[in-house]
Formats: structure tokens, sequence, C-alpha cells
């Protein structure tokens, strides 16, 4: 039996309000760095924590948004976003840090790791997963 | 009587912003901060509530906080006027008292 399992990571809070946010990028990168199938999903509020041109120091607090830039180094290839969420919040693509990642099957082309989805697709998605954990 | 009304929760995940709308008198001054900043931006599911408060209460919001979380002004709903945390003591000082939403 392989050791190696599918995680998916669900964000559902806003990213300076509660703890939630980095706590969870903290685990994200914990769990891809002992090399399991990780995958990221961003709903409801969550979807803020990776809006574009976040910028803290009015308010003295660390900006980790940068820090979702490092997904793609460590693996994480599949950052699924809800479009009801982003439709919700009166928000689009063009909205989101472009979250990329090196193929290495592909002679390290750049590519786009966010896939929006709706939600009976990313039922599917969360259906196809072994471990779902929600923060 | 006049009352400053705080909300600082996000409307999507807490009603905070809807019931201190339909609750707060007119003439009254809304402030959205933290994550009640959130509810100042254009075209949300909450943008009309925020709307009928523009019609008779003063709606501000928390420009640090709106910084933080890369909220530009260009996103926000006409009429929302952006403050800071030193106005927000000036609010609470001249308001009669304040109703803090939690």
């Amino acid at each position: 039996m392989s050791d190696i399992k599918k995680f998916m990571y669900i964000n559902r809070r806003a990213p300076y309000g509660t703890v939630y946010a980095w706590e969870s990028l903290e685990v994200v990168l914990i769990g891809a760095a002992f090399d399991q199938l990780v995958s990221l999903a961003f709903i409801d509020d969550g979807i803020y924590q990776i809006m574009k041109g976040q910028d803290t120091s009015q308010l003295g607090i660390k900006n980790f948004s940068p820090t979702y830039g490092a997904l793609g180094d460590y693996g994480i290839t599949n950052i699924y976003v809800e479009k009801e969420s982003l439709e919700e919040r009166g928000l689009t693509l063009d909205d989101l840090i472009p979250l990329k990642y090196e193929d290495e099957n592909d002679n390290y082309a750049e590519k786009d790791s966010i896939k929006v989805v709706t939600a009976s697709e990313l039922a599917k998605i969360l259906e196809e997963q072994e471990v779902l954990l929600d923060f | 009587m006049s009352t400053l009304h705080t909300v600082n929760k996000s409307p999507f995940e807490k009603n905070s912003l809807e019931t201190c709308v339909r609750l707060a008198a007119k003439g009254s001054t809304v402030l959205m901060y933290e994550d009640g900043v959130y509810g100042a931006m254009k075209g949300t599911a909450v943008a009309d509530t925020v709307k009928t408060a523009l019609k008779t209460m003063q709606v501000c919001v928390m420009g640090p906080d709106l910084k933080a979380r890369g909220i530009d002004a260009a996103k926000l709903l006409d009429g929302i006027k952006v403050v800071d945390y030193s106005d927000f003591v000036k609010l609470s000082v001249e308001n009669d008292k304040v109703q803090a939403w939690l």
C-alpha cells in the first residue's frame, strides 16, 4: 500500500480577522514537504486569502499572501476556486494572485495553478480525495 | 442622540452588517472595519444592503484594513467614505454612543 495520500485543504475564511488562513498555509506547506499529493480549495471567504495587492504595512501585521506564490515550488499545482463564491463577492479571476507552477513533464513550461470550478465540479473533486482538512 | 455603529465581521460569515443596517436610525454613522470592510465592495451579494444604508446614513470604511486585504478604492461602492484609525477615535468621541455589532 502506498503511503502517499490525496490531501485536500479547504480554505473558507478571510485572511486577517482570524488565524485560520495562516494556520492552514503552514499545515499545507508541511504536508507538501512530506511528499503527499496536496491540492487546495478556496471557497466562501477563503477566496479573499488569495486576493491581489494585499499590503498590511499600516496594520503592523505580517502579509503572508506572497507565500501562496511558493506553493508551485512545493509541487502544489491544483488550486481550485469555486465560481459561485467568486460571483457572490463580485470578484473575477483577475482579482486573484496569478499562482503558477513549472510543469516538469512539459519542459518546465509555466502553467496556471488556479482552476475556477463550479460547485458541482468541486463536489466531484472532493469525492476523489482521501483526506479532507477544513480551515 | 447620535450613534456610531461598527461592523467588524465579514457579511458572508455573519449577519451583523444586515442587522446593523436594519436597526440603525437615520442619520447614524456606520463604520466597517477589520473583516467588515468586505461589505464595502461593489458587485457583491450584500451591495444592496449597503446602498440602502447610504440613502439615510453616513457609511465609512477603514482604509488600512482595505489596504491589508488588497481592496482598491475603485472597488468601493460610491458614497462610502474611507477613514483611518484616528478618525475612528474622532467618530467615537463625536457620537453620543457606540454600538458595536459583533
